[in-house]
């Protein structure tokens, strides 16, 4: 190969007919061969765009540089650095949009795979012992951090490493929020969610499940046991429906429902594992974002035939192009611009067809994507047994529900103050989708370091 | 992870269901009537909901009363004392709205008697008069029978064999007592789906205000899943935070019956498979 333009190398993927019978990792990662040639793509750009496009400000030409010269160690300290859970945004985060979106390869060919050498990284490190970044000495101040997502675990990863005492309350018995409950096993293994967890716990961080903050303790209470401040990071994890007739009929599922009994209950081993799920011969999935493919790609490997409505094109499809290219390959089909308007029923309340209608484009919304139009008289019904919600979800304001203190917007995202991300309550802090509204595990995480920053000046300077 | 929370007593009540004291002091601290906990036995079982039937805050225990009907419950009924159940989450749901109504009627039906206890007994802390119903499908099933007559200022017993009391359900009971012109200010309903719709379709034609504790699918209890969503009064609502008590006149109880019977062959399924464990370990001792 040519030392000047060395060819993009391509990630190793399960092949079809296998993946699509289990719930192993679909992208297998690179080797150590193939990533330093990757690596060897990069230009070492004096003004690097890609670190402008990473929320956490990972020094990515120094990390793919150590790549390129075979110190594996090195990458993966220069990346922990900024970024705690390498091994989850190397494989969940849209690249795409973000550093590999700005890579100057890019403008006129493919951009080095960024994401792809971040978890070579990450992952060579597993089952190995890398230093630790140093700690800062205690500072005797104590932390609570609510909700064990993304978010939570980067703030209190910052939290610990700049020498406070934090504790991480998590409602659920799993930790790790989403990546637990939400991503499916062929995404983001779980044991690799676990290294990460155990390795923000190595920095000092105490995590304690089954405890649900605004039922069985208070902000108050959390005060008066001590703590000097407390970080929300609760998500974004009540589930939207569409609000037509006949959905709460039986094989109707929320998104979230769905997938926490696929991953975090581990459904997909049923009966090994207690909880049942029900997937029939045709399922429908409603949406297109990432968490609808999860959905899709999940019903698949569980014996169903899948449909994909989405109410605008593929085009508008806010899920990764990487991922709607897996469900296609995998042989999930796809009904563009239809919407369901309702659901009918057996004699037994289980659901059997979705009535939908025809939609076309019309003028850009606020988001600036164009808007869907429903085309009068254009209904048509569609056979589906198994249905899943997949049209987002909303902030989790349960920890905050009785706490007329933190004030809410009429979304139900919680206030903060854009600069110190402290709520309307004194000493309360919070980052995340649970301020943003359901969005990404990266933004989320990098919200939260700055959050992390702001409760320590917070803490630094309060008497 | 969570080491568990150890089990402290267990007592049976009646063939099949039996009373679990757990330790779980925070739990104890902040429950309230009508309130639940989540549980999972180990780390293989399901998230199910159980209502705190009584707690002690001084000994930080909580009591569950349970039926063994699936694999979960059955699993549940195999822990002995000392041994941990795994997760113990709470305390979820809306507490009961508890105040002096006047001449009340606490209605439980199978399991669901056990529930009527701290019900019972929180009313008539308040100083309402209360008429306690209860009823099983026979005598053995029948439970906690003498504290809810220490508690109750009248007591009524219904079996659906006839070996007990009136022979028939406990809304019928309900029924005749209005039919010989008593009158209710309120009326409290916990036990089968079935039974409760049978309580609000009674009071219904006299606009007694009536409450039922609804005990749908579950898995999270936070809101997070949507499995435990009913439909009260044309809205969508969730049992686990907006609940677990609903305005019985309201609720769509042929919408929420389909929805639990949902996994009733997985039920099954798990059931056999949990006996073929069992079978394969005894053979193995």
């Amino acid at each position: 190969m040519s030392k000047l333009s060395p060819p993009p190398q391509l990630m190793p993927k399960l092949k079809v007919e296998e993946r699509i019978r289990c719930f192993k990792e679909v992208a297998l990662g690179y080797d150590a061969e193939q990533a330093r040639a990757e690596a060897a793509r990069c230009l070492q750009c004096k003004v690097p765009r890609c670190v402008e496009g990473c929320p956490v400000n990972i020094d990515i030409p120094a990390f793919i540089r150590c790549i390129k010269e075979g110190k594996f160690d090195e990458s993966i300290k220069k990346i922990k650095e900024k970024n705690s859970l390498p091994a989850i945004c190397g494989r969940v985060c849209p690249q795409e949009n973000q550093c590999m979106g700005k890579c100057i390869l890019g403008v006129k060919g493919t951009p080095v795979n960024i994401g792809a050498l971040e978890r070579v990284a990450a992952d060579w490190e597993r089952g190995r012992e890398i230093d630790k970044p140093d700690a800062a000495p205690p500072t005797g101040k104590k932390v609570a951090v609510i909700g064990s997502g993304p978010s939570g675990l980067t703030a209190a990863a910052e939290l610990a490493k700049l020498g406070h005492d934090v504790t991480v309350f998590e409602a659920l018995h799993a930790t790790g929020g989403v990546l637990m409950y939400g991503i499916p096993e062929f995404r983001m293994p779980k044991d690799i969610v676990m290294d990460e967890v155990r390795y923000v716990e190595s920095l000092g961080a105490k995590i304690k499940t089954d405890v649900i903050i605004g039922k069985i303790i208070t902000l108050d209470e959390l005060f008066e046991t001590g703590f000097d401040a407390v970080f929300l990071g609760t998500g974004a994890g009540l589930p939207s429906f569409l609000g037509v007739p006949g959905e709460n009929l039986s094989g109707i599922y929320s998104s979230n429902e769905f997938l926490i009994r696929v991953n975090l209950m581990r459904s997909y081993r049923f009966p090994e594992y207690d909880t049942p799920i029900k997937v029939g011969k045709k399922v429908a999935v409603i949406g297109g974002g990432n968490v609808a493919m999860d959905a899709a790609r999940s019903a698949l490997r569980l014996g169903g035939e899948v449909t994909v409505i989405y109410r605008r094109t593929e085009e508008e499809m806010p899920a990764r192009r990487e991922e709607v290219e897996n469900a296609k390959e995998e042989g999930i089909n796809f009904l563009f611009l239809a919407t369901p308007i309702r659901f009918l029923g057996d004699e037994r309340g289980w659901v059997r067809k979705i009535e939908c209608i025809q939609m076309k484009l019309g003028e850009p919304d606020e988001t600036g994507r164009k808007r869907p139009v429903p085309i009068e008289g254009s209904e048509f019904q569609v056979d589906a047994d198994t249905v899943v919600i997949a049209i987002g979800q909303n902030p989790n304001p349960l920890a905050v529900r009785n706490e007329e203190r933190v004030k809410l917007t009429k979304h139900g995202t919680i206030v903060v103050n854009p600069e110190t991300y402290e709520t309307s309550m004194e000493g309360v802090f919070a980052a995340g989708d649970i301020v943003t509204g359901d969005a990404t595990v990266i933004s989320a995480m990098g919200a939260a370091k700055k959050a992390a920053q702001a409760i320590h000046k917070y803490l630094m300077e309060k008497k | 992870m969570s080491e568990g929370f150890k089990m402290l007593k267990k007592e049976q009540l009646a063939p099949g269901i039996e009373r679990l004291v757990i330790s779980a002091p925070l739990i104890a601290k902040k429950a309230k009537v009508g309130q639940f906990v989540i549980i999972r036995v180990d780390e293989y079982g399901e998230r199910f909901p159980l209502t705190l039937v009584d707690w002690n805050v001084d000994e930080g225990t909580i009591t569950v009363i349970f039926q063994e009907v699936g694999v979960s419950t059955k699993k549940l009924g195999m822990l002995q004392v000392g041994d941990c159940v795994k997760d113990v989450f709470g305390p979820l749901g809306n507490p009961s709205e508890i105040k002096k109504y006047g001449d009340v009627a606490v209605i439980g039906g199978g399991v669901g008697t056990a529930l009527m206890y701290p019900q019972v007994s929180a009313l008539k802390k308040v100083e309402n008069r209360v008429v306690s119903i209860l009823g099983a499908r026979t005598t053995d099933l029948l439970l906690l029978e003498k504290e809810l007559a220490v508690l109750s200022d009248e007591l009524y017993v219904s079996t659906d064999d006839g070996s007990k009391g009136y022979k028939g359900f406990t809304s019928d009971v309900l029924k005749n007592l209005l039919n010989e012109g008593r009158r209710f200010d309120y009326v409290f309903a916990v036990g089968p789906t079935p039974m409760m719709r049978a309580v609000a379709d009674v009071t219904r034609p006299y606009g007694i205000k009536t409450v039922v504790s609804l005990n749908p699918i579950m898995i999270d209890g936070t809101g997070m899943c949507g499995g435990c969503r009913v439909t009260v009064g044309g809205k969508n609502r969730f049992a686990c935070v907006d609940g677990p008590e609903f305005d019985a006149h309201k609720v769509d109880f042929r919408e929420l019956m389909n929805r639990l019977r949902t996994y009733v062959e997985e039920e099954k399924e798990a059931l056999c498979a949990l006996e073929e464990n069992l079978k394969r370990m005894r053979a193995n001792v």
